[in-house]
């Protein structure tokens, strides 16, 4: 079984979010990437399908040269290869053409990426990619099972969980639930000393579209001062719910 | 040329998303001057639509549509998209939405944002500010394909009747071919989702216990409100990861957010930030979570939660 993971690298989860360059471009200064959180249940969950069957687990990532500690924590997280497309890309539709243009050629069982980047929140590279290559899609996934060439997923529904079976080849969009938290590979040394000596191709980027683009980034608006309430004059705060907020 | 919208539904109810969008659809459709269409599956009440300004409702009624599958709905969008020259298709922000649009996206070879917030800050081209860095910014996006689609955020919008006469009818289902069945769907009846709720009352490790969750779950079902819960209180099995609420958990944009012994991580805070009302009670006054609130209770949860529990019930009844 040959599985490929799509890595996105982000900012750290706790990153002061600040923009730059008359605020069309966000500022990486001092903020440390990792592999986006989505991305990493979906990679925890390829690396259990590689010692349950051998599967060869493939990362690749869509970026410039900076996203290669990414890349190289997932060799030592236990993927076998990781490939880096060389393109800083501009939108989610141009991420999947890359993607999709190397699919096409290496043949996949499975592909994996996270249902959305914890970044732009586009939650569309999964999903383009699976309708450019024409595969079955099963995203907010949060329990995969492969017996054969039969895969049973589970996903993420509205206030519920739906269970579906499919053939394979197949997308996953990931999220957290597909492996416990618990369960996520902190590389130990010897995973480390091994990702040095795995094999991180760089590849040019085949001719892509462009279908949006941003123009400016803005913060959220201050918010006005917190309105505090004495314990013993909850009266007071249902009156303000009612009268001023007006959401009761 | 038109505008499409795809409606969602509930026990043959419209979903309060499917008329925010009609609101939000008939906005433009009287910028752009053009017609708004829906597209129905298995439903059949097109005057409500009628009433939040849709002209024209496309029911698809088959019994394999039943179960919502996203290979099935995306072609019978696509179908109807293509033959009727839409160039706007909207779409919400529920996790079937967000499945259907990359789908349509790449058949229609649009242009598509998520999470779009308002009305479009230009229609030429066509210009939408979407959320991102999981609600701690907001970027300016450009869509300028012959085709584009907007994901827009629930509650974002809101709902305005605006009275249309409308028509309605019938095609038949676009055959697709699959090998992807769903086999079983798993939903808490009576139960409001986290997605579709106005109110959503949110414990933290506050609670000392899930022993203790009668006290979110009582004011809950009082308020008839979905319950949620911080990311350490799933991580220790006391919620459901489905309850997880955060920037890797559920994004929550209720009208009012009642957080209770939650300290308000930053990463907490991204996921509950478009929600319109915030409401902290917490015993630790240094909680960070009192900056990000509209309303504050610095208290015991234990003594706070109970009475205005029972208040509530009786300002209901009154």
């Amino acid at each position: 079984m040959k599985i490929l993971v799509c890595i996105s690298h982000v900012p750290d989860t706790t990153s002061k979010i600040n923009f730059v360059d008359d605020a069309t471009a966000f500022d990486k200064n001092g903020v440390q990437f990792i592999i986006n959180p989505n991305d990493e249940f979906g990679l925890t969950r390829a690396i259990w399908f590689q010692q349950k069957y051998q599967a060869e687990v493939t990362v690749i990532t869509v970026g410039d040269a900076s996203c290669e500690p990414t890349l190289r924590k997932c060799l030592a997280i236990g993927a076998n290869k990781a490939i880096r497309i060389d393109l800083n890309p501009t939108d989610g539709f141009q991420v999947a053409q890359q993607l999709s243009a190397h699919c096409k050629e290496e043949k996949y069982d499975l592909i994996i990426a996270g249902r959305e980047s914890i970044d732009y929140n586009g939650a569309m590279v999964p999903g383009m990619l699976s309708a450019m290559m024409r595969y079955n899609f099963v995203t907010n996934c949060v329990e995969l099972e492969i017996e054969g060439n039969t895969a049973k997923a589970s996903r993420e529904i509205d206030g519920g969980i739906e269970s579906v079976s499919c053939q394979l080849p197949l997308v996953i969009g990931a999220q957290k639930g597909l492996v416990e938290e618990k369960d996520l590979i902190i590389p130990n040394m010897r995973g480390i000393m091994q990702a040095r000596q795995k094999s991180l191709t760089v590849q040019p980027p085949v001719e892509s579209q462009i279908k949006s683009s941003i123009s400016k980034f803005e913060k959220p608006a201050p918010k006005g001062a917190v309105k505090m309430v004495e314990p013993d004059q909850i009266d007071q705060l249902i009156d303000l719910l009612h009268n001023e907020a007006k959401v009761i | 040329m038109g505008i499409l919208i795809y409606t969602e539904s509930e026990n043959r109810k419209f979903k309060k998303s499917a008329l925010e969008l009609a609101s939000y659809g008939r906005a433009i459709a009287d910028q752009l001057g053009l017609e708004l269409m829906a597209v129905s599956f298995n439903h059949s009440d097109p005057q409500t639509l009628g009433t939040y300004g849709v002209e024209r409702v496309i029911q698809i009624s088959h019994p394999s549509l039943e179960n919502f599958t996203a290979q099935q709905y995306s072609a019978n969008l696509i179908s109807v998209a293509q033959e009727n020259g839409v160039k706007l298709v909207l779409l919400s922000s529920s996790a079937n939405a967000k499945y259907l649009a990359p789908l349509l996206a790449v058949s229609l070879s649009a242009g598509y944002a998520s999470n779009v917030v308002g009305l479009p800050k230009s229609l030429q081209p066509l210009t939408v500010k979407r959320s991102c860095f999981t609600n701690k910014a907001f970027n300016t996006c450009v869509l300028d394909s012959e085709v584009n689609i907007i994901g827009l955020s629930n509650n974002s919008f809101g709902i305005s009747e605006n009275p249309k006469e409308i028509s309605a009818e019938d095609k038949s289902a676009t055959p697709t071919a699959t090998n992807l069945e769903v086999e079983k769907v798993e939903k808490a009846s009576g139960q409001v989702s986290i997605a579709d709720a106005d109110i959503v009352v949110s414990g933290g490790r506050g609670l000392k216990g899930p022993e203790n969750w009668y006290l979110i779950e009582d004011l809950a079902t009082t308020l008839g409100a979905a319950t949620a819960c911080s990311k350490p209180v799933s991580d220790m099995g006391w919620r459901p990861h489905s309850e997880h609420v955060g920037q890797t958990g559920k994004p929550v944009a209720s009208n009012l957010y009642i957080a209770i012994g939650v300290s308000g991580a930053i990463q907490h805070l991204a996921g509950i930030n478009s929600s319109k009302v915030k409401v902290v009670i917490n015993n630790d006054p240094e909680a960070p979570f009192f900056k990000a609130a509209d309303y504050g209770v610095v208290g015991d949860a234990f003594e706070v939660v109970p009475e205005l529990t029972e208040k509530l019930k009786a300002y209901k009844n009154s």
